[in-house]
């Protein structure tokens, strides 16, 4: 598989965070990379640390308490230089968001400002970053809300959040984030909160930009019928590591990992027949706080296949045959 | 619209009439005769029957009541009866210094506090929000008398910048005037400040963490703008309504500070209304107090739909 540089890569990120109780590091081991006019999809369980590693990337970790503290996330500029954005001041990532790499949010109906109208609250951003005139930018805005299909969007421009429903309002975010054309999207579970006929539009709406626009895009996700749908490659997250990524249809055809491999057992579609007849969807025991020994892999307490090995050192991320990456020792053996 | 608005008067109204009822009823529960109080020690009982005959005492009260809100509905608040003239006229001759001393005190109290508590949210348990904090609460617990007393000395006598006391010679113009006004809008700004800061800070703290401050970041707007147009864009409701409130207070006479500095106002008015027993002035001023305050509710209710698109009229 040979591919172009990608516009994203991550390596061995990490983020701590100082609480009261001592530094904890939610994300401590993560590798991905997005591709342009291709999807990444980020998998895991709720808590395994993917938000928090967009947030890193996009620099909006609360600085008060908390920050990436190792690693090296490397964006490739429109110019061609490629930039540690784990390294850039506050101040040169802030001309970065809004205009190369732009983000949609999970809750949309949180997510825009009550008290200004939709039209504004894309027009503001137009004007910011490309110098614009008002009237310009407002009708820029009408244009994006009429590229992520919001009907009549002369005037619903002038509409105010609480008008709108919560599909609309994820329209309204995903009008905003391509508002500058960025070349990368970063979407944290944008379809969490929605209907699943809302749901499936929206997905597909996020695809058709990205192919229009030729744009990377970093989809969080804790669902893997979402993965199917709109992925290229696949990055899965546990306990704020990466531990296997791999092509999308290699993943679902031959995943390696034993906990992408429960993951995929865990499809409701996967269900199997118990023995009084009805279907039964497997799950796997335990959460993802589960305590791992100090230095061990961090699945081994929930893992079907842990030997001593896997409590005792902590494996790391290795390509594996079939072009994936995996992040287990006894990968071999299963 | 038009409904909300028909029946936001209504509301208005009803409350005018308790007040009026509280006020009419209050007066007659206090001890003792008014006639004979106002009449003194040596009035004869003829004296006394005359001025209750004078002020309709002498009839049930059932029909004094009625009477009495008839007189109100059609603005008439009654007769002064020490300073032989219209309980009107005699607030409105006092309304001028009360008026302009609770708008720059107010105006003062907003420029200290909305300032101070946005800093204080922005820079939450830095040294910038300790300094806030803790002058807001030193503000809060000085007496405004003492502060008004060592404004007077220091300013005042010392320093000779301001008028020590007053509202000017009768026949001085308008700016001197203000100027004997300067010294206790600064007392009441600072004093009230302490209140406004708290507010400011903890409703922007609130909308500080909301998603759409996050949205506003991811968008590269600038700090200050984030801060200035999308946190305190919707942090204002509460900071109108405690500005409102303390303006309402301010206006219902700042009793102290206008004995403190010899303003002849409202609050004074009162004062010197209760210590002769001068009852139609004192109902008269509480009516038009509790009208001020009604119509001050009235505006904050008209600015809230001006900045929250949500607040439905």
């Amino acid at each position: 598989m040979t591919q172009p540089a990608p516009l994203l890569a991550i390596e061995n990120l990490a983020v701590t965070f100082r609480t009261e109780a001592g530094n904890v590091t939610p994300v401590r081991g993560v590798d991905l990379a997005v591709f342009a006019g291709r999807t990444t999809a980020l998998v895991g369980e709720s808590g395994s640390g993917k938000s928090v590693t967009a947030l890193a990337v996009m620099g909006l970790l609360p600085r008060a308490s908390g920050g990436i503290s190792g690693g090296s996330v490397r964006y490739r500029l429109k110019s061609g230089e490629t930039s540690d954005l784990a390294k850039l001041p506050p101040e040169g990532m802030r001309r970065l968001r809004g205009r190369e790499i732009a983000m949609i949010f999970q809750e949309p109906m949180t997510s825009l400002n009550p008290v200004l109208s939709v039209g504004e609250q894309i027009a503001e951003q137009v004007r910011h970053h490309t110098g614009t005139g008002s009237a310009a930018a407002m009708r820029r805005a009408v244009e994006m809300l009429g590229l992520v299909e919001i009907p009549d969007a002369a005037r619903r421009a002038a509409d105010y959040p609480h008008q709108m429903s919560g599909g609309m309002r994820q329209r309204v975010m995903i009008a905003l984030a391509m508002s500058c054309n960025p070349r990368l999207l970063i979407a944290d579970e944008p379809t969490t909160a929605l209907d699943v006929t809302i749901q499936a539009q929206i997905l597909a709406l996020v695809d058709r930009l990205r192919r229009e626009h030729d744009m990377g895009v970093l989809f969080i996700t804790h669902n893997l019928g979402v993965v199917a749908e709109i992925a290229d490659d696949v990055t899965v997250m546990y306990a704020g590591e990466a531990v296997e990524a791999a092509e999308v249809r290699t993943m679902f055809r031959d995943p390696r990992h034993p906990y992408t491999r429960a993951l995929i057992d865990c499809l409701p579609a996967r269900a199997r027949t118990g023995a009084d007849g009805r279907r039964v969807v497997s799950s796997i025991p335990g959460s993802v706080g589960a305590a791992a020994a100090a230095g061990g892999c961090k699945f081994a307490p929930r893992c079907s296949h842990a030997a001593p090995p896997c409590h005792a050192a902590h494996p790391i991320l290795e390509p594996s045959d079939g072009g994936h990456m995996i992040r287990c020792f006894r990968w071999r053996d299963l | 619209m038009v409904a909300a608005i028909a029946r936001r008067l209504a509301g208005m109204l009803a409350v005018m009439f308790i007040v009026a009822t509280m006020v009419f009823f209050l007066t007659r529960l206090a001890p003792g005769d008014p006639a004979s109080l106002m009449l003194g020690d040596q009035a004869t009982a003829a004296d006394i029957a005359e001025l209750r005959k004078t002020y309709g005492l002498d009839r049930p009260v059932a029909v004094q009541y009625v009477l009495w809100l008839k007189e109100i509905a059609s603005g008439n608040l009654g007769q002064s009866i020490f300073l032989q003239r219209p309980v009107l006229q005699a607030i409105g001759e006092r309304a001028e210094p009360t008026f302009f001393l609770a708008l720059f005190s107010i105006l003062i109290a907003s420029l200290i506090g909305i300032p101070c508590g946005i800093a204080s949210a922005v820079w939450r348990g830095r040294v910038a929000d300790q300094t806030v904090s803790g002058s807001a609460m030193l503000a809060a617990s000085i007496p405004s008398f003492w502060l008004g007393l060592l404004f007077i000395q220091f300013f005042a006598v010392r320093l000779g910048w301001f008028p020590v006391a007053g509202y000017g010679d009768p026949g001085a113009d308008l700016a001197q005037r203000l100027r004997h006004l300067v010294l206790p809008a600064m007392v009441l700004g600072i004093v009230n400040s302490a209140l406004i800061t708290r507010f400011t800070r903890a409703s922007m703290l609130d909308v500080l963490s909301e998603d759409f401050v996050r949205t506003a970041r991811a968008k590269g707007l600038p700090e200050s703008r984030i801060v200035l147009r999308h946190a305190l864009g919707n942090a204002l409701v509460p900071i109108i309504t405690v500005v409102g409130l303390t303006a309402a207070l301010l206006v219902g006479g700042a009793i102290v500070t206008e004995t403190v500095f010899g303003l002849p106002g409202i609050g004074n008015l009162v004062v010197s209304a209760v210590l002769r027993r001068d009852y139609p002035v004192i109902q008269g001023a509480l009516i038009v107090i509790a009208g001020i305050y009604v119509l001050i509710n009235f505006t904050i209710d008209v600015i809230y739909t001006l900045v929250d698109p949500r607040v439905e009229t």
